[in-house]
C-alpha cells in the first residue's frame, strides 16, 4: 500500500530520555558476540582515552529503532511487510555509559521502488544537555504484495 | 582514541583478513532481547514463511553488528569508528539445523585527511552478498 507522502519532512517529538548503562552495553556486546574489553571494562576504556565503557557502533539502534511516529495509522505502514533496507551511523563522539540521550526523528523521504515503498528516517541522538552524539539514517522497505 | 593501526602503515588496497562468524537461532533470540527488535520473522519459522521468506532470517542489524565487530577488531578501539553504513542486499537465512555462517572481509578503499580511512566490507552468507555499500570511516593512529 502506498505510504502517505504527507509524512515527508515530518519530525516527531523527542523521545523520553534514555540512560545508557554499563549493563546494557555489556548485554548488547554479548548478544553480538563481541568480547572487546572497551565495552566491558572501565580500566580498558580509560586506557583507550574514554571516560567510561563505550557502546558498539550499532548500539544506537536500541534507542533509535523506528519510533512511535511510524505507528501512526495515517502513515499506512504495514509492519509485517517491513524489512530493513539501509542503515548508517555518523558519529560526533562515541556513545558511552552514563550518557542520558534523547532521539529526535524526521522522515526525510518516502518513495516507491517497483512494488515496494521506501521510507528514510533520520534520527539525531544527543545528550539531554544537547551534546550531539550521532545521527542515524534508517531506510526501511515495505515489501509490496 | 587509541587505534592500534597506524595511518602510515596502510595503503589503498590494504586487505583485512577474512573472518567467519557463525549465526544460529539462539544468537537471534539474544539479539532480539538486547536490541528490542522482537519481529517474529527473526525467530519463528511459521511467521517468516507466511510473509514469503524462505525461513527465519537474521536481523539486518545483527549482520551489520558483525561487520562492525570485524572493523573494531582490526582497529582495536571501537571509538575509532566515526561513520558506518550498509545496505542490506539479501537476507541471512538461518535454518534451525546448523544455522548460517557470515563470511566478512575488508579492504582499505580510500585514505582521507586527518588520519582517517574508508574501509569497504564484503559480507556473504551461502554465497549471497548480504551487505552492499558497506563502508566504515575509521580514525587511525
Amino acid at each position: 500500500m502506498a505510504l502517505n507522502r504527507d509524512f515527508i519532512g515530518r519530525s516527531f517529538p523527542p523521545s523520553d530520555p534514555y540512560e545508557v548503562s554499563r549493563v546494557k552495553i555489556r548485554e548488547f556486546a554479548d548478544a553480538i558476540g563481541d568480547q572487546n574489553p572497551i565495552y566491558r571494562d572501565q580500566e580498558a576504556a580509560k586506557a583507550a582515552g574514554h571516560p567510561d565503557v563505550i557502546a558498539p557502533p550499532t548500539f544506537p539502534i536500541v534507542v533509535s529503532l523506528g519510533g512511535a511516529g511510524l505507528a501512526d495509522p495515517e502513515l499506512g505502514l504495514n509492519y509485517a511487510m517491513v524489512v530493513h533496507g539501509e542503515q548508517r551511523f555518523e558519529y560526533t563522539r562515541p556513545l558511552r555509559a552514563g550518557d542520558v540521550v534523547v532521539c529526535t526523528s524526521t522522515i526525510t523521504d518516502i518513495k516507491s521502488i517497483g512494488k515496494n515503498e521506501k521510507l528514510v528516517i533520520v534520527t539525531e541522538v544527543a545528550t539531554v544537555e544537547g551534546e550531539p552524539i550521532c545521527k542515524s539514517h534508517n531506510t526501511i522497505v515495505e515489501r509490496g504484495a | 582514541m587509541t587505534a592500534k593501526v597506524q595511518y602510515t602503515d596502510v595503503e589503498v588496497g590494504t586487505e583485512i583478513a577474512a573472518r567467519s562468524y557463525p549465526v544460529d537461532r539462539a544468537d537471534l533470540v539474544k539479539y532480539a532481547g538486547a536490541s528490542g527488535d522482537f519481529n517474529p520473522i527473526h525467530w519463528r519459522e511459521r511467521v517468516a514463511r507466511s510473509v514469503g521468506l524462505p525461513d527465519v532470517i537474521a536481523h539486518g542489524m545483527f549482520t551489520m553488528a558483525q561487520g562492525g565487530r570485524f572493523v573494531t577488531d582490526w582497529v582495536g578501539d571501537p571509538g575509532a569508528v566515526v561513520d558506518y553504513g550498509v545496505r542490506f542486499s539479501s537476507p541471512v537465512v538461518v535454518p534451525d539445523e546448523g544455522g548460517a555462517t557470515l563470511e566478512i572481509s575488508g579492504k582499505v578503499e580510500e585514505k582521507l585527511d586527518g588520519g582517517k580511512v574508508v574501509v569497504a566490507l564484503t559480507a556473504r552468507s551461502s554465497d549471497q552478498k548480504v551487505l552492499t555499500r558497506a563502508k566504515a570511516v575509521v580514525q587511525l593512529a
